[in-house]
């Protein structure tokens, strides 16, 4: 659209700011709180300007006891542990669908489309509806309160075994052969070739992935008892119910604040590299 | 350097056999064109010399080994595809050299080598560059490289300038030729398009079907086609193709002009005329209806009938000529310039 009407562009900018301005709001309100006292927080009508206790929100809550009078781990334990979790997710999901996409894809083995058809089926059965057995079995190997145990259940994704499917498709056979005519064997191929190739498409999903894992709820709070294995997410909403006394909004303003952090930096980090996965056809 | 040698080679996709008893050997330091229309299975049988396709049954053999079940890094052969296939995600170096590094040359040794190459094929200056930042002839001269500086017994080349535009795919034409006479490898070439295997071939080997038609030099094919098919499509314009009758050394056309012969052959024929063996000739046997000038500049087609029948038929002629639809015109043609072919079998019959 290469229009210019004066008109067009202020409606059209009027509609983005509002866009945003919903978006960011909520934002905006978890910033203020995290910058006022617990006192101050209790206090109606809530504040919409920042106050004066930032740094000390954020040594009580990333470093000190957290929340007044409840047990819960310290926060800084608590990100360490989602992150070692979305990453675990993320990483190992990659590698596991990479090459079970690239066995589907370039090798002829008995059942190879009833392989296809069995890891696709799985995509119907996410971590809601089998939980009962899957913890079953992660309490049997004794993975409870551990990243293994965290992760593993995760781990295998029928949605990024598709995508790199659909993506090693799109490599010409020539780029096969002329490999094979240069000597490559198969793993030398996988390496040289076409994790290259799919560079973009793997960071694409990294992002994707990261944040799925980061996210996680349900699962890490059936299988952590430990306070030491909670994870962030889960622990916000522990934060609202802890204890009986009101909620203190500063401190937990501050965990959902340091709670976003992590997911925003790869996805400003890996922007480039995802825009270009998701739309790049150039091979 | 070494010959290429085929023997009774087999290939079927299942009950189809798409490649019928092939024989053929290549003398080392030829240069070997495969031709034939699309389908025919000649990219398929370059394939299975590459090693990218199994060996139904038969054997081939480089230099004095049977190389059927060798893999294609272990056949000593070097491959420039028509889509060029190089990696886009190196350079130009890395392109070239990644087979000596897979083989686990030596960098300085590997570094020589694509300097060499790149030195032969003038593309220098790209080396450092990626595929996508090259144009068509340059990707081409690097996919040419990829295959030299592997020093191989044998060069295979399929369909390697149908991506080029016409000006281009002359010049590179020539440029595979010499580069080719320089390296002295053997070489064998694929393509669809005859004056692309008539410049390029030592010998051509064309294939229709399956079946080998002809495996010959470029000017035996154009004198002495074996079948009607090679002399079809042997020559541009093609061959023009009458029913005739051949008895006594004279041959009759369906319109009932006669032209000295056709030698011992007897009976029921299909008579080859080439547009360019038909000379203009007042008393000529040969009365053309023409329908339609083609001025092409240095020559003049001219489309019409065998009058007084339906049987189309072409006629080249030097320089500028115009005729209105309708206008007779009669050739002549010497007697060494007539094809007789057995009108089933297709097969030439020898005057």
């Amino acid at each position: 659209m290469v229009e210019n009407r004066p008109i067009l562009n202020i409606v059209s900018h009027i509609v983005l700011i509002l866009g945003i301005a919903i978006v960011a709001l909520p934002i905006w309100i978890t910033f203020v709180a995290a910058t006022h006292d617990a006192v101050r927080m209790t206090q109606a009508p809530i504040p919409l300007l920042p106050g004066s206790h930032f740094w000390e929100n954020f040594q009580q809550t990333l470093w000190g006891s957290g929340l007044s009078g409840t047990e819960i781990a310290p926060v800084w334990r608590m990100l360490l542990n989602s992150l070692a979790m979305a990453m675990m997710i993320s990483l190992g999901k990659i590698a596991i669908s990479l090459i079970s996409a690239f066995a589907i894809v370039y090798f002829k083995f008995p059942f190879r489309m009833g392989f296809f058809w069995l890891i696709f089926i799985t995509l119907m059965l996410p971590v809601e509806v089998r939980i009962l057995p899957t913890f079953e079995v992660v309490a049997d190997l004794g993975m409870l309160n551990s990243y293994w145990g965290l992760s593993v259940p995760l781990i295998a994704s029928a949605t990024a075994t598709f995508m790199f499917r659909q993506v090693f498709l799109t490599i010409p056979d020539e780029m096969l052969e002329s490999a094979r005519i240069d000597g490559a064997g198969p793993m030398r191929f996988f390496w040289d070739i076409v994790i290259p190739l799919s560079r973009t498409n793997i960071a694409a999903l990294f992002v994707i992935l990261f944040i799925y894992g980061w996210n996680q709820y349900l699962w890490p709070l059936l299988i952590t008892t430990d306070t030491d294995m909670t994870t962030i997410v889960m622990s916000i909403k522990q934060m609202l119910e802890a204890a009986e006394q009101s909620p203190q909004w500063n401190i937990i303003m501050m965990t959902a604040l340091l709670a976003m952090i992590p997911p925003v930096f790869v996805v400003v980090a890996m922007q480039k590299l995802f825009v270009q996965g998701l739309t790049e056809t150039d091979k | 350097m070494a010959s290429i040698t085929l023997k009774d080679l087999v290939k079927s996709y299942g009950d189809t056999e798409v490649l019928h008893h092939i024989d053929g050997a290549i003398n080392d330091g030829e240069f070997v064109v495969i031709v034939g229309p699309s389908g025919c299975g000649k990219s398929t049988l370059l394939r299975m010399i590459a090693g990218l396709e199994t060996v139904t049954s038969g054997d081939i053999q480089i230099g004095d080994r049977v190389v059927n079940n060798l893999e294609p890094a272990n056949r000593d052969i070097a491959m420039v595809f028509q889509n060029y296939a190089l990696y886009p995600h190196m350079s130009v170096r890395e392109n070239m050299g990644y087979g000596l590094k897979i083989r686990g040359n030596s960098k300085a040794d590997i570094n020589r080598r694509v300097e060499e190459a790149a030195a032969i094929l003038e593309i220098g200056p790209y080396l450092d560059r990626k595929p996508r930042q090259l144009s068509g002839g340059q990707r081409q001269r690097v996919a040419m490289g990829r295959a030299i500086v592997r020093d191989p017994q044998v060069f295979l080349f399929d369909e390697p300038l149908s991506n080029l535009d016409a000006k281009l795919r002359v010049q590179m034409r020539l440029e595979i030729r010499k580069l080719q006479q320089r390296l002295g490898v053997t070489s064998i070439y694929v393509t669809h398009d005859q004056v692309e295997a008539m410049t390029l071939g030592d010998r051509l080997m064309v294939l229709n079907g399956g079946y080998v038609e002809q495996f010959g030099t470029p000017i035996e094919l154009y004198d002495r086609p074996a079948t009607l098919f090679v002399a079809g499509f042997i020559g541009s314009p093609s061959m023009n193709f009458l029913p005739a009758e051949v008895a006594s050394g004279m041959v009759t056309l369906a319109n009932g002009a006669r032209l000295a012969g056709g030698g011992t052959a007897s009976g029921k024929v299909t008579l080859g005329l080439r547009p360019e063996h038909l000379i203009a000739d007042e008393t000529g046997p040969i009365e053309i209806n023409v329908q339609l000038c083609e001025q092409l500049g240095a020559i003049t087609l001219l489309h019409g009938h065998l009058s007084g029948t339906d049987v189309e038929c072409v006629a080249s002629m030097p320089g500028h000529v115009s005729a209105a639809p309708g206008t007779l015109m009669r050739f002549a043609i010497a007697p060494e310039h007539l094809h007789m072919f057995d009108t089933q079998s297709g097969k030439r019959v020898d005057a």
